[in-house]
């Protein structure tokens, strides 16, 4: 070579934060039953994913883990249809139908190739409408969930993760409480039909689908969906529960005596998506402990060593949210860990941050979201986020405004009004 | 099919173009050849390890993250027993910058003694993590140790021991580098909203002058085939009483790959398989099963593993297993049940391709295999498959000689 390359110098680059950002275009679309769909045609692979969203999660329950096992067991038989019947036709069309159960929305998730759609749709329907919950079937649910529970708790970030929840939100608040054995022993068919009843079959729905759309799928949605007496979504319903956190702020576990690592969880209650600082607080996240550059990764991680990895997030509520930072740290180093946490809590409160690492961070944030608007099942994702929030596209484009203008003053006043230790749960589970 | 185009330079590199214009970014993707399977047996998890030391900064670059991240990339490796593979995704426009980053630490490191004591400490809280604060975490440690007696394979790439990872030196990583880490050993695929011309000299630019290194040529002794049944049993404070097995299968391009993956979906693929509805729904003997493999280079393994359901006892459990297995070898499957499999495979192929990521890590492992052309052929190489490959190749696998099972026991609970 002639000319040697110069290495040190890093080549120039375009700004994500002098990008134009734009969301692809959900459309929307209502079945004659008035529940709405959200379609976003994109993609060059024959694939797609269909997520229809119930409000049928904990929160809507009178037993406790009756919102999960009526979710799980949707697919578990039909009048017309065994368990296996319904596997194999879904797996026969090499589809995958996931259930998922959380605090508010319970979901039904099917991903197809398009081409198979019309023989899955049926099946579809039929779940939504039909589902019979075979006596055996829920004995054999009662039985390996509490097998899965078991094996669970013997694991620190599991019983970490769930007890976290119930003190700052209460163990009688949706967000807050959880399973236990007596609970699943308790269960009964009885109680999953009601449940059924009211929140599936006549529940409130919405759908989202992304990918390469078949033309024929909103004709093909309302054949087998909207002739169903589903209810489309109360927008003007409040999602908010009484909170009623723990007394103690501090508290240690010792789940297993041998235990090498501690489950370390450090939260807060946090106001949801609607007020006004949710969206600046993303950016402080971002630089506290949102990514690999971020405060708690450099400090805890990489230059002190005491944990695999350290993040800190909003959690995703729609009523409500919190701040939750988690980390599994060295057990001699719990401690310390603990104490580098709240130690970086307070560099951010008495020290606004540099513009050049609030440029670091505006920058991967963008260039996160450019390189997430690619996919179709991610854009679908963020309008499902927007719908199910009550928000629309200029909440997006606002976010994207924050990011770019945000300043380090601002940052540093909402450190200073929510990175308290005080307002902190903390937890440590070995 | 994915379109490419490859060329080597003259230092040995070789290198892979994938356009897609569907995306505003790009994916820079560097594979080493070289994983756990080429480490010493006394300095296991060495690969792993130096994965990680690879973002302490090189040559001339002192710190890795800071300028990809105001490029808005992320980036992120893995290490496996058969590999190192390094990925970078970012704005098209800027896609010079991973090409600068990733030439400087292939040039040469920086060495920093502050990063190799960190990074110790790092992976061996995530060997705690993964494996030692886990019920169950210490099955494959024991499992390989069983099913491989020559072959490296019988290690995991977190390593056999956390102090292998404590004892490594300085000096050890550079030598490691040194021996590796150079174009010749090399795999670059740049993919996403690129044009393959600018791309080449950009490539050009920043890979050009890095010497070639010597190529690393491994001398891995096969596995000898299996010739006796193997047991272990394990006793530990687990909740539940849990099976294992592995009967040893064929390398990566071998036929007799396609035909285990597909065996493993018949087994444990979806609420129909064959293990799930007989003994989860049926017998309800396991409260879990699964069937899988790791999709190994080399010689793998095809695994059964499931947790019993309180109360049953092994051997009714292994029994049930092992009466499912000899009805596969006896009877093969339906025409329908080949047809499900191969949906399955389509469908989970098309769902691989979607993301210019997944696209660009398969071009670079299919090269290391021998032709990123393999890339595309993989589909028809499971569509031919028939059904007596799979009655022949469960009949030659699921041979009690070729088994390794172990039994994983709770101790001091498990009443019947």
């Amino acid at each position: 070579m002639d000319v040697l390359v110069d290495r040190k110098t890093a080549p120039s680059i375009k700004l994500p934060v002098d990008f134009t950002i734009e969301l692809p275009v959900a459309r929307q679309h209502t079945l004659s039953n008035g529940v709405e769909v959200y379609t976003l045609d994109m993609g060059t692979e024959d694939v797609l994913m269909l997520n229809i969203v119930f409000f049928a999660g904990n929160a809507f329950e009178n037993k406790k883990a009756v919102a999960a096992a009526t979710n799980y067991l949707l697919k578990n038989g039909t009048s017309k249809r065994s368990a296996f019947d319904i596997s194999e036709q879904i797996d026969y069309y090499g589809a995958h139908l996931n259930r998922n159960c959380y605090s508010e929305t319970a979901e039904l998730t099917l991903h197809c190739l398009g081409k198979h759609l019309d023989h899955l749709l049926p099946v579809i329907g039929e779940i939504i409408s039909d589902s019979v919950f075979p006596a055996d079937e829920v004995e054999i649910y009662k039985q390996n969930a509490s097998q899965r529970l078991k094996v669970n708790l013997a694991k620190s970030e599991f019983v970490a993760n769930r007890l976290i929840d119930a003190h700052v939100y209460g163990e009688q608040h949706p967000y807050g409480k959880y399973n236990n054995l007596e609970d699943y022993a308790a269960l009964q068919r009885e109680d999953l039909l009601p449940f059924y009843k009211e929140h599936y079959q006549q529940g409130e729905c919405v759908i989202f689908v992304s990918g390469k759309l078949p033309y024929t799928l909103i004709s093909l949605l309302d054949k087998y969906v909207g002739s169903l007496p589903l209810r489309p979504r109360n927008k003007a319903r409040v999602l908010q529960w009484p909170l009623q956190p723990a007394a103690e702020k501090k508290t240690e576990i010792i789940n297993d005596p041998d235990g090498v690592q501690a489950a370390i969880r450090v939260a807060r209650h946090f106001p949801n998506r609607h007020h006004p600082d949710f969206q600046k607080v993303m950016v402080l996240n971002t630089v506290f402990g949102g990514f690999f550059g971020s405060r708690l990764m450099a400090n805890i991680r990489e230059d002190k060593g005491y944990t695999y990895g350290i993040h800190s997030y909003l959690l995703n509520y729609i009523g409500d949210s919190g701040w939750m930072i988690s980390t599994e740290a060295g057990r001699d180093v719990s401690k310390a860990t603990l104490k580098e946490i709240y130690h970086e809590m307070q560099r951010l409160r008495n020290k606004p941050v540099t513009e050049e690492e609030l440029m670091m961070t505006r920058n991967f944030m963008l260039g996160s979201i450019l390189g997430d608007l690619d996919g179709p099942f991610h854009v679908i994702g963020r309008w499902k986020n927007l719908v199910l929030n009550n928000l629309d596209e200029s909440y997006f484009y606002r976010g994207i405004h924050i990011i770019k203008t945000v300043t380090a003053k601002e940052l540093q006043e909402l450190a200073n009004k929510y990175l308290q230790e005080e307002a902190f749960y903390e937890l440590t589970v070995i | 099919m994915i379109q490419f185009e490859k060329f080597t330079l003259p230092n040995g590199l070789r290198v892979i173009i994938h356009e897609d214009h569907s995306t505003p970014m790009a994916v820079v993707n560097v594979l080493y050849d070289v994983g756990a399977k080429d480490e010493d047996p006394n300095r296991t998890g060495f690969a792993h390890l130096f994965e990680h030391l690879m973002f302490g900064g090189s040559i001339h670059i002192p710190d890795f993250e800071t300028p990809l991240q105001m490029a808005g990339g992320e980036n992120n490796a893995y290490t496996t027993n058969d590999l190192t593979n390094y990925y970078i995704q970012l704005p098209a426009e800027n896609l010079e910058t991973g090409l600068w980053l990733e030439s400087d630490r292939m040039l040469s490191l920086a060495f920093s003694e502050k990063s190799l004591e960190v990074q110790r400490k790092v992976v061996m809280e995530e060997f705690k993590e993964h494996y030692i604060n886990k019920p169950y975490g210490d099955v494959w440690f024991k499992m390989r140790e069983m099913a491989y007696k020559v072959h490296p394979y019988r290690w995991q790439t977190i390593g056999k021991e956390l102090s292998h990872i404590e004892h490594a030196q300085l000096s050890d990583v550079k030598n490691f580098f040194f021996k590796h880490y150079n174009p010749v050993n090399a795999i670059l695929v740049i993919g996403g909203h690129v044009h393959t011309s600018t791309v080449m000299q950009q490539v050009e630019k920043w890979f050009g002058d890095i010497p070639a290194g010597t190529k690393y040529n491994r001398s891995i002794p096969a596995e000898p085939p299996q010739q006796e049944e193997r047991r272990m049993e394990v006793r530990a404070n687990v909740p539940l009483d849990a099976l294992y097995k592995c009967w040893h299968m064929d390398n990566r391009l071998h036929h007799g790959y396609y035909v285990a993956d597909l065996i493993t979906e018949v087994l444990g693929g979806g609420g129909s398989s064959r293990l799930y509805q007989a003994l989860v729904k049926e017998k309800q003997l396991f409260s879990n099963i699964e069937c899988y493999h790791f999709g190994s280079v080399d010689s793998g393994l095809l695994t059964i593993e499931g947790k019993l359901v309180k109360g049953v006892k092994m051997e009714d459990a292994e029994k049930a297993v092992n009466d499912e297995l000899e009805k596969l070898k006896q009877e093969g499957i339906s025409e329908k049940e080949l047809e499900k499999t191969k949906n399955r495979t389509e469908a989970t192929l098309a769902f691989e391709d979607m993301s210019v990521m997944t696209r660009a890590n398969n071009l670079a492992f299919y090269e290391l295999l021998g032709d990123a052309a393999l890339f595309n052929q993989d589909r028809e190489k499971y569509f031919s498959v028939t059904r007596d490959d799979i009655l022949n190749y469960s009949r030659k696998i699921f041979d009690v000689k070729n088994s390794n099972t172990l039994c994983y026991f709770a101790e001091n609970g498990s009443l019947n």
